[in-house]
């Protein structure tokens, strides 16, 4: 709790104890000595003191405001609410009311700022400061002041303040305030590591290879702070309705309090009657428990989502989210990891252990991508790297691979036309993937076959996304129709297109998006997920866009409207479930705070509302709304 | 040109909103919004103006809630 929060608890606390000093005290002397006229203004003055404790800055913010020329404003409605029950008499309500509403605007405060707090340390990725290294020594500097090419040291514990290359040190890095994964990186010399992780037990010292404003923590933090400036439908709704519902209620109120009395031609009682009644209007005149339950529930929705690590850029695309029916994809990096590994190797001639060294040794001077996924796959088999000194007279032709001679053997390694070229018999192959050809001598030894591998949560995300009701799953890819298949049958997607340029994938996007206006009474909406440069403009033109954060080009996260920070494609499912839970508890907390209200106002046109009801449904319920929204805070998926 | 300020002791959202819908009122805003969530207050207006409307929005502020502080 705050020292301003303490000092407002303790005057409440004092004003509390005074006005259940003088209610105890005027209860039990009424009879003897409190009993004729002068004596009302002895009991008005004892109910003053706790009131103006408690009041006075109710008091002084209405009357700056109404300086101001600010007429609806809920200090100046709660004071006119306050002095009008003094004036009708009902001093020990004029007075508790007012100190029930500092109790409530005291809880709700706390509240808000206590889940403030809790949202914000999910999401805190900031470093405060980097170890540079100078020739002095050690130097803590702010972050932004580190050039590029520094090198800077990191501590056990410590988080990591900029991109860069670890140059010397080993140690774990905990990812999970990025990605949500829990499972510590284990990072060396040479690997690359990102800004906001934290160090584990090991001393790091890193090279930056980027500056602060440009190192992934920057970014990320850029992304989820103006996350809350992009309001959601509901947002707005509930904006533009608490500035119509104060001048409402407040008119109501002066016509309650004016109207019946007058035609009704009444005495002091009746206008005493009706007075009070205005005033329970002018006590729930704020629209408080919506203006503040409603953002609050989608900021922790969206902090909630970042706590898995998929960062939402806006409440308006979780809204829009929670509407999805119908997803597409991006195949390669999207479903599938997009890094080409040998899947599996064909021998014709000899042992497989040959095939993939022969592969390795000819392609060792490479660096096709092609290459470097048979030395990687070799490196893995045998833990050793091909020895590129035995080989030679290499020649490289594109299109048809490698001629070489090793061990004074002629080998050929490469597509079929190589073959074919240096006619060498082979019978074709059907499978799916990148066929590389190898033969020793003119005979053919085998074949590697090198493809993309799906990641290991694609049949589920797809799976967990069809128990969510999600109607249609649909895989968009440039490649070709053999290995697309192959992917969509793995990952159960209900229909596939392949041999898509960029500009036929935007197409069919906007086809299926127009599919999905019209149908009567549902949101269908079209969410795409995709991570390349070619993706970006169809991640801009869905309903909901989608990139995949570590892989992902710039252009798609910047295009993004969801950035799923480790490439899960499993995350899916889980942030529709946040997307929608957060809908149902800004929903619930509508339905709650109107109704309350109104039924309040109701009661209270009738005669049947007391001052007390009219203070729970305003601080009360607005207190009940902020706990509801909180409950995203512990979304746990199921 | 966007720029956002740290605001200290925001301490209704109604007011919030208030002061966000009378600084995009300003000449020259393109776009404001005031988070209670945050405590931030973000405004994108034209060059030229920008230190006078950071100036109305501020006064905007005060107005709206007495003792809420921009930290410029």
């Amino acid at each position: 709790m705050s020292p301003k929060l303490k000092k407002r608890r303790l005057r409440i606390v004092i004003a509390l104890l005074i006005f259940a000093a003088v209610t105890l005290c005027c209860k039990t002397l009424a009879h003897w000595i409190l009993s004729d006229k002068l004596n009302i203004y002895i009991i008005f003055i004892l109910y003053l003191v706790p009131y103006l404790i408690s009041g006075y800055d109710v008091i002084r913010k209405a009357v700056i405001n109404i300086s101001h020329g600010h007429v609806f404003d809920e200090n100046f409605l709660m004071m006119i609410a306050t002095v009008g029950a003094f004036a009708i008499g009902e001093y020990p309500e004029g007075c508790s009311v007012m100190i029930f509403y500092q109790v409530g605007e005291l809880f709700q405060d706390y509240a808000v700022g206590k889940s403030r707090e809790s949202i914000t340390a999910m999401m805190d990725i900031a470093p405060e400061y980097a170890n540079l290294k100078t020739d002095e020594g050690i130097e803590e500097v702010d972050p932004d002041d580190v050039e590029l090419g520094s090198l800077i040291l990191i501590k056990p514990g410590e988080k990591v303040p900029l991109d860069g290359i670890v140059e010397e040190g080993e140690s774990f890095l905990d990812t999970s305030a990025l990605t949500g994964e829990s499972v510590p990186q284990k990072v060396c010399a040479g690997e690359r590591i990102i800004s906001g992780c934290v160090n584990g037990e090991g001393t790091l010292t890193v090279r930056t290879t980027a500056l602060y404003d440009d190192s992934t923590v920057a970014r990320i933090l850029e992304l989820t702070e103006s996350a809350a400036e992009r309001k959601s439908r509901t947002e707005n709704f509930i904006t533009r309705f608490a500035r119509w519902y104060t001048p409402i209620v407040t008119v109501g109120a002066l016509i309650l309090a004016v109207l019946p009395p007058l035609l009704l031609g009444g005495d002091f009682a009746v206008w005493q009657t009706w007075i009070y009644r205005a005033c329970v209007f002018l006590v729930v005149s704020c629209p408080c428990a919506l203006v503040i339950s409603v953002p609050l529930g989608f900021f922790a929705g969206i902090g909630a989502a970042s706590k898995i690590g998929v960062l939402v850029k806006g409440s308006n695309y979780l809204e829009a989210l929670a509407g999805v029916d119908r997803i597409a994809f991006d195949k390669t990096g999207t479903l599938t990891k997009g890094e080409f590994v040998v899947t599996e190797l064909i021998v014709q001639q000899g042992r497989k252990d040959k095939l993939l060294k022969t592969a390795a040794y000819a392609e060792s001077c490479s660096n096709h991508p092609i290459a470097e996924s048979i030395i990687a796959s070799f490196l893995k088999e045998t833990g050793e790297k091909p020895n590129a000194g035995a080989v030679s007279d290499i020649t490289e032709k594109a299109g048809y691979g490698i001629s070489c001679v090793i061990d004074g053997e002629n080998v050929l390694c490469g597509s079929k036309r190589l073959m074919d070229e240096n006619s060498v018999e082979c019978v074709p192959c059907e499978k799916p993937g990148t066929h590389v050809y190898v033969a020793v001598g003119g005979i053919l030894l085998g074949i590697v076959i090198i493809s993309d591998v799906m990641k290991q949560n694609a049949p589920l995300a797809i799976r967990r996304l069809k128990e969510r009701g999600i109607s249609k799953t649909i895989m968009l890819t440039g490649d070709t129709n053999e290995s697309a298949k192959i992917i969509a049958q793995e990952a159960g997607v209900d229909e596939y297109h392949a041999g898509l340029l960029p500009q036929d994938k935007l197409s069919l996007v906007e086809s299926l998006i127009k599919s999905g206006v019209g149908n009567p009474g549902a949101k269908r909406r079209l969410a795409f997920v995709g991570d390349g440069i070619n993706d970006a403009p169809v991640i801009m033109r869905s309903d909901v866009g989608i990139a995949m954060g570590s892989m992902g080009s710039d252009a798609a996260i910047e295009a993004a409207d969801i950035v799923i920070m480790d490439d899960d494609p499993a995350k899916i499912p889980v942030t529709i479930s946040i997307a929608r839970q957060t809908m149902k508890i800004v929903k619930q907390n509508i339905i709650l705070s109107l109704g309350v209200k109104i039924t309040v106002l109701i009661l209270g046109a009738f005669g049947f509302a007391n001052m007390w009801m009219a203070v729970f449904a305003d601080v009360g319920v607005c207190v009940l709304a902020i706990l509801n929204s909180m409950r995203m805070l512990g979304f746990k998926e199921k | 040109m966007k720029k956002k300020f740290k605001m200290q002791d925001l301490d209704c959202a109604n007011c919030a909103a208030k002061m966000e819908d009378a600084i995009k009122k300003l000449d020259g805003v393109n776009d404001a919004s005031v988070s209670f969530m945050t405590q931030k207050m973000m405004i994108d207006a034209d060059d030229d103006k920008f230190d006078g409307i950071v100036e109305e929005a501020v006064k905007i502020v005060k107005s709206v809630e007495p003792d809420c502080v921009v930290l410029v």
